[in-house]
């Protein structure tokens, strides 16, 4: 445990994502099975059992030191578990006797449910104070995180406080803290699960997606797996009957230099919808029940999200799409999905007011047959006799776009509503090209698929904080916050913050960037500056960004989707800059389509 | 009759005052007289007129400061009683830093002792604190809340090298404090058996150079050459830490900035100061050592002068100790300060 403890705790310092590949390998080569199995799980969010309250935890600590003391020091830490890590009182812990008695701050009954005795514990320790606890009991037993793992999955709720007391004995500080996160259901490790995964699967020189392909018929602690992936056993047979697949990513098109080099008889041309991509897998169990998953871009199951498509999945196969909110039989914005999404119940009401439906565009297995080595054009037509058998409402087929020349798809890029589209166009954010002749790979090979956005919408800002980056960045002035212009009550014009961009320049631009934030600081505070800004001062920069969503955590009331300087304009003078009825148009726009009436009108906020 | 503590010192502007002797010590104004207990700058400041201190510190103000740093200096013996005026004064080391004396001032019967910072942790690179029974102590509390157990420096510093190993074609930039903290960084390399050049940031050159003259061995330590930093792969290199926000960083491959300091206890500071390898090394008494040295003094009186007073004026009341804050201003700018007040500077 205090192996893996310490893995967390150089990984929640790290920013680098190649550096936490490394110590996440150095971690899997040297770690012993099952342990590391475990911290796998632990990782990509495969460990289930039941999380422990704070309250039990802040009992706990009061039961050994000095309530105000307590008090003082969470106050200053701010974090429970990092606060019991802390004053936890470790084995060394020595202090003087007090003077004249023994304060004995509480005892320890947990301890003696487990048979030992119920030992009191003197807050401080040292000579003419008894021994330190432990003195005479042989060196605590340091937990595996398989017997923790183990221990919270079976043990009653009410023998856990004495586990965890004795576990807390045992584990460095570093250890406790881990501990502590993991049983709190509070641990953040900063690591994408398929980081994790690309981390064990390069253990034996196996890509990611190697790992993926077995991964979803698997259980903690993946003894399997990583005798796989280190030569000593076969390839995992995957017993999932609808296990996911990697799916195939596509590349951002260069205008400028990639369409001179392909040849648009070798294309094949989609709309891209602006939803999210899902993978819809179904398959029957040994028993012959039917299982249907349906998967996110990176391997997660958020079946439970979408029960109403779920249902829809009567099939055996593997579908690559795009799940939107249908209404009327139009496909509605990414505005209206966003309402679907992040929910924590999933109500009825929500079900009927945001219907989710499948673009499909790609079919990856049918009938336990592996499609994804057949060229495009044939898995196409296989697609589209599928989808057409299904003759399902939920799941629909994403029709192709038809063009001779790259005028005629820059044409119908432009303007999709009269390329075919018609009504759904506000729910399309450009097209997709896809070779005729390429299989379906997983990851983001370079030439088969492209994409190919709309013109974003942009915006002209003043610069008015930044803050220094991380990894490489944490010399340079690299996040900045941008404002609009607006009418304060009563008159005049001020700047209210918006957004906050942290790329689309070069090196060389942040270079300028940050010698123009040091320059012209006007105050700091911590690792924000405040950069010089009004209608006579401050630096204009473009941003571009893909919408606006109503927010009520920013100031302006707005929130940007992936905002990214796309020009700094140097020489703009910012009383030039936009004004905020720019951003409040886009979003009246998106608003309409929100709910069907005017649930969202003023009135009602 | 003896007389009282707060006859003995008193809290003025410029600081604690002694009126028996006519001395301030670690004033933060320019006084007449000064006694100073250690060389960091919130503590020894220039500009006074008589300053009493051991050679040591002496020595260190006279490299911060110039030669001209005050009228008149006169070097403290260690152990041996100094009579100013009414009031003998004896310098008794304090494990701080380099010369860091703890003063103890006394007067018809009553003895008062001045701690300044101390530490009771070892440190290759300064004599260990010693206990001075006495009727009033006046302890410092930087890291004065039970969160803050130091652990063993030797296990930090592995840290350290163990990333060194796992990085070799990275940059390791510590930012350490230029006058204590980063000498001992470089004492306890080269303890944990790290015989490669120790890089230092151009500030840190006097001092460490001070250090060696003292008798202090470590090793060799050449000043980071500006064009030469891209070259300095698998490299440990030393500098102030408001030397990592700053553009001389940049320049080194793919630097791992990790800071030495006691803040890097806590996590939320740690990131706030942006370390990715945080070493939890102090030159500060941690919890348990304050608590352990105020017991071991016997004194019936505790003064605290700055820091996190609270907790320890609450743990001295427990202990059946009077104890009161002092809210000293002035205190805490170098050294292990607030760090919010290092980001400014």
């Amino acid at each position: 445990m205090n192996d893996f403890a310490h893995l967390l705790d150089r990984l929640a310092y790290e920013p680098r994502r190649n550096a936490k590949l490394r110590l996440l390998q150095d971690y899997f080569a040297h770690a012993p099975d099952p342990e590391r199995g475990y911290a796998l799980a632990a990782m990509t969010g495969g460990l289930t059992f039941r999380e422990a309250k704070a309250g039990m935890i802040r009992g706990l600590v009061e039961a050994r030191i000095d309530p105000v003391l307590f008090r003082l020091s969470y106050n200053y830490v701010g974090d429970l578990a990092e606060t019991t890590a802390l004053i936890w009182p470790g084995p060394s812990a020595a202090s003087p006797p007090p003077r004249g008695e023994t304060v004995e701050v509480g005892v320890v009954p947990l301890g003696a449910a487990r048979g030992r005795s119920a030992t009191p514990i003197p807050l401080h320790e040292g000579e003419g104070s008894p021994p330190p606890i432990g003195h005479n009991d042989p060196p605590p037993h340091i937990p595996t995180l398989g017997e923790v793992v183990d221990t919270l999955a079976t043990t009653k709720k009410s023998d856990l406080p004495g586990h965890i007391a004795d576990w807390l004995d045992a584990l460095d500080e570093t250890g406790r803290w881990a501990l502590l996160k993991l049983i709190t259901g509070s641990l953040r490790v900063g690591v994408s699960a398929r980081l994790a995964k690309t981390a064990v699967g390069a253990l034996g020189g196996h890509e990611a997606d190697a790992v993926e392909e077995v991964w979803h018929g698997l259980e903690p602690p993946y003894a399997t797996l990583f005798a796989w992936v280190e030569g000593r056993g076969e390839r995992p047979q995957t017993l999932n009957p609808a296990p996911f697949r990697p799916p195939m990513l596509s590349h951002p098109i260069e205008e400028e230099t990639d369409f001179d080099k392909l040849d648009p008889a070798d294309f094949s041309g989609e709309w891209k919808w602006d939803g999210i991509r899902v993978q819809l897998a179904g398959g029957r169990d040994a028993e012959g029940t039917q299982v249907a998953r349906i998967y996110s871009r990176t391997g997660e199951d958020i079946s439970g999200a979408f029960p109403d498509l779920a249902e829809a999945i009567a099939f055996e196969g593997t579908l690559d799409g795009e799940l939107l909110i249908l209404r009327d039989e139009r496909v509605q914005s990414f505005n209206v999905l966003q309402q679907r999404l992040n929910r924590k119940s999933v109500t009825g009401k929500l079900l009927e007011e945001f219907p989710a439906h499948v673009r499909a565009y790609d079919l990856l297995t049918a009938d336990g047959e592996d499609l994804r080595e057949m060229p495009f054009t044939e898995r196409r037509a296989r697609l589209e006799a599928f989808v057409g058998g299904l003759d399902h409402a939920r799941i629909d087929l994403s029709p192709l776009v038809p063009f001779a020349t790259w005028e005629d798809l820059a044409a119908a890029r432009a303007d999709p509503a009269s390329a075919g589209a018609g009504a759904d166009a506000d729910a399309i954010e450009g097209v997709m090209l896809k070779r005729r002749t390429s299989p379906y790979l997983p990851g983001r090979p370079k030439g088969p698929w492209w994409k190919w956005k709309r013109e974003p919408h942009v915006v002209d800002a003043v610069m008015m904080y930044a803050q220094r980056g991380h990894g490489k960045r944490s010399s340079f002035y690299s996040d900045y916050t941008f404002g609009c212009w607006r009418t304060v009550e009563g008159g005049g014009e001020e700047l209210v913050p918006v957004g906050k961009a942290y790329h689309g320049f070069t090196d060389a631009e942040l270079a300028k960037l940050d010698r123009y934030v040091r320059n012209n600081t006007t105050k700091r505070f911590g690792p924000v500056r405040e950069v010089a800004y009004g209608p006579e001062t401050g630096l204009v920069l473009e941003i571009a960004f893909e919408g606006v969503q109503r927010s009520t955590r920013h100031k302006s009331g707005v929130a940007m989707r992936f905002p990214r300087v796309s020009r700094i304009r140097w020489d703009k003078p910012s009383a030039e800059a936009d004004r905020i009825d720019v951003l409040e148009r886009i979003l009246a726009r998106g608003e309409r389509e929100i709910a069907p009436g005017a649930a969202m009108s003023e009135e009602t906020r | 009759m003896t007389p009282s503590a707060s006859d003995l010192l008193t809290l003025t502007r410029e600081g604690l005052y002694c009126p028996g002797g006519d001395f301030h010590i670690d004033p933060t104004w320019p006084v007449p007289r000064a006694l100073i207990t250690h060389g960091h700058a919130d503590h020894a400041r220039s500009g006074h007129g008589r300053v009493l201190a051991t050679g040591e510190t002496l020595r260190i103000m006279a490299v911060r400061y110039g030669e001209a740093f005050c009228d008149t200096r006169q070097e403290a013996q260690l152990g041996q009683p100094i009579r100013i005026g009414d009031v003998t004064v004896r310098f008794v080391p304090a494990g701080h830093v380099l010369g860091s004396a703890q003063i103890a001032v006394e007067s018809g019967g009553l003895r008062v002792v001045v701690s300044g910072d101390y530490k009771r942790a070892p440190d290759p690179t300064c004599l260990p604190f010693e206990v001075v029974p006495c009727d009033v102590f006046i302890t410092e509390a930087t890291f004065g809340l039970p969160v803050f157990r130091m652990p063993d420096t030797r296990g930090e510093v592995d840290r350290l090298l163990a990333s060194v190993a796992l990085f070799p074609e990275r940059a390791h930039i510590v930012g350490a404090y230029a006058l204590g903290k980063a000498q001992r960084v470089m004492a306890l390399l080269r303890q944990a058996g790290y015989d490669g050049p120790i890089h230092l940031h151009g500030a840190m050159e006097k001092l460490t150079d001070l250090y060696k003259r003292e008798g202090i061995p470590l090793g060799d330590t050449p000043k980071v050459v500006a064009a030469d930093r891209a070259k300095l792969q698998g490299a440990i290199v030393l500098c102030p830490p408001s030397a990592i926000q700053d553009v001389w960083s940049r320049k080194f491959p793919d630097p791992v900035t990790s800071f030495a300091s006691g803040w890097m206890r806590v996590r939320a500071r740690a990131r706030q100061k942006g370390a990715e390898l945080p070493l939890v090394i102090s030159d500060h008494a941690d919890w348990p050592d304050l608590c352990r040295t105020i017991t071991e003094t016997g004194a019936g009186e505790v003064w605290v002068t700055h820091g996190q007073e609270d907790a320890l004026v609450h743990w001295c009341g427990t202990q059946g100790i009077a104890a009161k804050p002092l809210h000293m201003l002035g205190y805490g700018d170098e050294g292990e300060a607030e760090p919010a007040a290092e980001v400014a500077a």
